[in-house]
């Protein structure tokens, strides 16, 4: 201290007039910058690495633990869930949302109507995720009254495959052939077959059970009656082999069982091809005409027994999941949740505008006289777009790209807006998960942390990149 | 002389066809973008109608049949929420909120990062584009890395000076500032170095001083980017979650946007009632939107880096 005070008039007089005024000449604009770089020190950077300090520290923040937050974070089935997840985002999002914001952005150059049709597509951009999210989160919901794709998925699956007359609920382990009762057994593909062969002239029953009464009523179902002989035609009678008075009678028919009307049937060869259909009456009576000789099978649809539209838990834990010749890890790593698939949808719905918007900017300073000559030179539109324009709007597509990898390296709302509690596991990402185990009951530093610098990790790449292209 | 000739009539050809292939194109593109319009009207039409429709009708018909019968459509969802009035829990007090939040953060980035842009782009110190260069880097910052580190420090001003933001408005305020003031200066700094010095030059001669020539002369002329900063990051707060569960979770006033996360983690969603308060929460940034719609076109176009 002395020396420096000793030495100072000596050797610091000049440098401190020149160094005042250096002072005086910067000091309001040093003042200007100040506030800004106080608070992004405070709040962005000293944070920064604290948080790298917090990922080698216990959950406290009191003990020194080395690498075992990042050891545990790739141990930790729910962190590794949502690693997947991540990846799954960055994999498809951006591309898709950069090659949608593409096709719109040239298409829209061609219409008169490009100002409302950009609004239109640029507006969501400004709602909150979370609102977004929730409307998505009707969007996708099960029951057809409530979602529209459901609702769509409906009708056309109504539209292919009507439902039977008697559905049957599979997830309760009901099957076709757990409803033979007499003279009938199940065939492949969820039929009913007779077990005795019958030929032409000769008449043919089946009884089947467990048919609600419900069911019985609402198809308008009447008492049986046993078939009668026709000559080169083969009669038959289906019922619900089951009477409330006389509950051991499995063989015959009571006053009080009931015919099981509209079951689509088909006359079956000895060689197991179709001969004829027809479809059973309110009594449950059917008949064949006009049969060749020979010897057949009655055999009762499987489509009768097609179950009612159950509709895609689309927010649900189901995956879609690749099957051929992968062993069970590889299934598990390729299979992706449909609540991924679902999310990333209304992301691009969000984000689409965005892309729209950068690369349309982009068209619009291309050179249009390139383009031009391409199409007058016979190139044909798509060419034109492939080999000229991309190329040409490289940079910009790459910008919307990284951007969108960033973005949903973050990504964080919409998974905690549109999955349902019971899909929040399946369906989380990093960010997510930072959030979860660091700030739900009470703070936990620790694994947090070491989510947060992995994160950071991750986006340094593009900071660089973003860093170069302002350089160079 | 015939070969130019043919070359021409070869090209000339060449051109009725593209005009021809043209209009059948025209046509088809109109039919593509009107359908990818309708598209994406679905699901802000949705989000309208459910909230239009009352709680009997939610779950047993489809919102769509309201085309078929729109005597459907009742104020009572709004009814229900505005009744509370602007009681705290309420969805006029998270309005408030949401304001209260936004407000102060969009003017204090503005402020700061023109501030700071005109230090980094008039200063005549060294090392300027070095902390610009820093400055871009934070631009890519996840949020995350800085929260639970942000959470303890607001704690440590609670021991050392008596004032916690944690659990307040401020401590919202305070760290989305920080986190907006990155691609403010960014954008800020850009739009500066258009302005030519000889403006600055001739306002010194005049004798001002830097105060009154950012304030009297920079400032004015900044104004279109400041709009732009402004809206982007009016919206970009209005919007957040993560920060405000965070810092705000469980207070008594929230903004919208934990008011609308709060109602679906209800144990019964009532989706009429959250779609209500998810129309009251897009209100705002849509008047916004519309009404600077080229300001805001201008911040998209300025957050990519370029």
């Amino acid at each position: 201290m002395t020396s420096i005070a000793a030495e100072g008039p000596r050797v610091a007089a000049p440098r401190g007039s020149h160094r005042r005024g250096w002072w005086r000449r910067n000091w309001v604009s040093l003042a200007f910058l100040a506030p800004g770089i106080i608070w992004l020190l405070a709040i962005v950077v000293y944070p920064t690495i604290a948080t790298i300090r917090f990922s080698v520290y216990d959950e406290t923040a009191t003990k020194f633990v080395g690498l075992h937050n990042f050891a545990s974070v790739f141990s930790t089935d729910a962190i590794l869930t949502a690693f997947k997840n991540n990846i799954i985002w960055v994999l498809v999002f951006p591309f898709f949302v950069t090659f949608i914001g593409l096709m719109v952005a040239v298409l829209t150059e061609r219409i008169r109507w490009a100002t409302a049709f950009k609004t239109i597509i640029v507006m969501p951009i400004v709602f909150s995720t979370t609102a977004s999210a929730l409307v998505w989160r009707t969007i996708f919901d099960l029951d057809p009254h409530i979602g529209v794709v459901n609702a769509i998925e409906q009708t056309v699956s109504d539209w292919f495959a009507t439902p039977g007359a008697y559905p049957l609920n599979s997830s309760i382990g009901q099957s076709a052939a757990s409803l033979a009762s007499f003279n009938a057994t199940g065939g492949p593909g969820g039929t009913l077959v007779t077990k005795s062969l019958v030929h032409p002239g000769g008449t043919v029953m089946m009884g089947l059970t467990r048919v609600s009464a419900v069911t019985l009523q609402t198809l308008g179902a009447t008492t049986p009656v046993a078939p009668k002989k026709m000559a080169g035609g083969i009669a038959g009678l289906v019922w619900n082999d089951f009477s409330p008075l006389q509950t051991s009678n499995t063989t015959t028919i009571v006053s009080d069982e009931h015919g099981l009307p509209n079951l689509r049937l088909s006359l079956v060869s000895s060689t197991g091809s179709s001969v004829g259909s027809t479809v059973t009456n309110s009594s449950g009576n059917f008949s064949f005409t006009h049969v060749a000789q020979g010897s057949y099978h009655v055999e009762i649809l499987g489509s009768n027994f097609q179950t009612a539209f159950v509709g895609t838990f689309w927010l649900g834990s189901q995956s879609v999941t690749p099957t051929s010749g992968l062993d069970q890890t590889a299934q598990s790593l390729l299979s992706v949740p449909l609540i991924d698939l679902a999310m990333i949808i209304s992301y691009i719905w969000i984000w689409a505008g965005f892309a729209m918007v950068l690369i349309g900017a982009g068209l619009a300073s291309l050179n249009r006289e390139v383009l031009e000559a391409a199409e007058i030179d016979g190139a044909t539109e798509w060419q034109t777009l492939r080999r000229v324009t991309i190329p040409m709007l490289a940079p910009v597509l790459t910008v919307v790209f990284v951007t969108m990898v960033i973005n949903v390296l973050k990504v964080f709302d919409i998974i905690l807006n549109m999955a349902p509690g019971s899909s929040q596991g399946p369906a989380t990402t990093l960010a997510l998960s930072i959030y979860n185990d660091g700030f739900t009951g009470g703070i936990h530093s620790g694994l947090a942390s070491a989510i947060a610098v992995i994160l950071f990790l991750l986006v340094v790449p593009a900071m660089l990149w973003n860093l170069k292209k302002i350089k160079g | 002389m015939t070969v130019v000739s043919k070359v021409a009539s070869v090209r000339e050809r060449r051109v009725v066809a593209l005009a021809k292939r043209l209009r059948v194109s025209k046509a088809a593109v109109n039919v593509i973008l009107a359908l990818v319009a309708v598209f994406w009207l679905v699901p802000t039409i949705s989000l309208l109608v459910i909230s239009l429709r009352p709680e009997s009708l939610f779950g047993a018909s489809g919102w769509w049949t309201v085309f078929t019968a729109p005597s459907q459509l009742t104020w009572g969802n709004y009814a229900t929420i505005f009744s509370q009035g602007f009681a705290s829990g309420g969805v006029l007090d998270s309005l408030v909120t949401s304001l209260e939040i936004t407000v102060p953060v969009t003017i204090l980035v503005a402020m700061i990062s023109s501030l700071a842009a005109y230090s980094l782009v008039f200063g005549s110190w060294r090392g300027r584009d070095i902390i610009f260069l820093v400055i871009v880097g934070l631009m890519v910052v996840p949020l995350q890395v800085a929260l639970i580190p942000v959470v303890q420090l607001y704690r440590e001003m609670g021991t050392l000076f008596g004032l916690n933001p944690y659990g307040t408005i401020p401590g919202v305020i305070i760290f989305h500032v920080a986190f907006g003031l990155p691609f403010g200066i960014f954008l800020m700094r850009n739009f500066l170095t258009g302005i030519p010095r000889d403006l600055l030059e001739a306002g010194r001669i005049e004798g001002a001083g830097e105060w009154k020539i950012f304030y009297r002369i920079v400032l004015p002329l900044a104004l279109p980017a400041i709009a732009s900063l402004a809206i982007f990051q009016f919206i970009w707060v209005w919007n957040d979650l993560l920060v405000a569960l965070v810092f705000l979770g469980g207070n008594v006033h929230t903004p919208l946007t934990i008011f609308l996360y709060d109602q679906t983690r209800s144990l019964a969603a009532n989706y009429w009632i959250v779609s209500t308060g998810a129309v009251v929460s897009i209100f705002v940034p849509l008047i916004v939107f519309f009404s600077f719609q080229r300001y805001f076109v201008r911040g998209v176009l300025a957050g990519a880096v370029k």
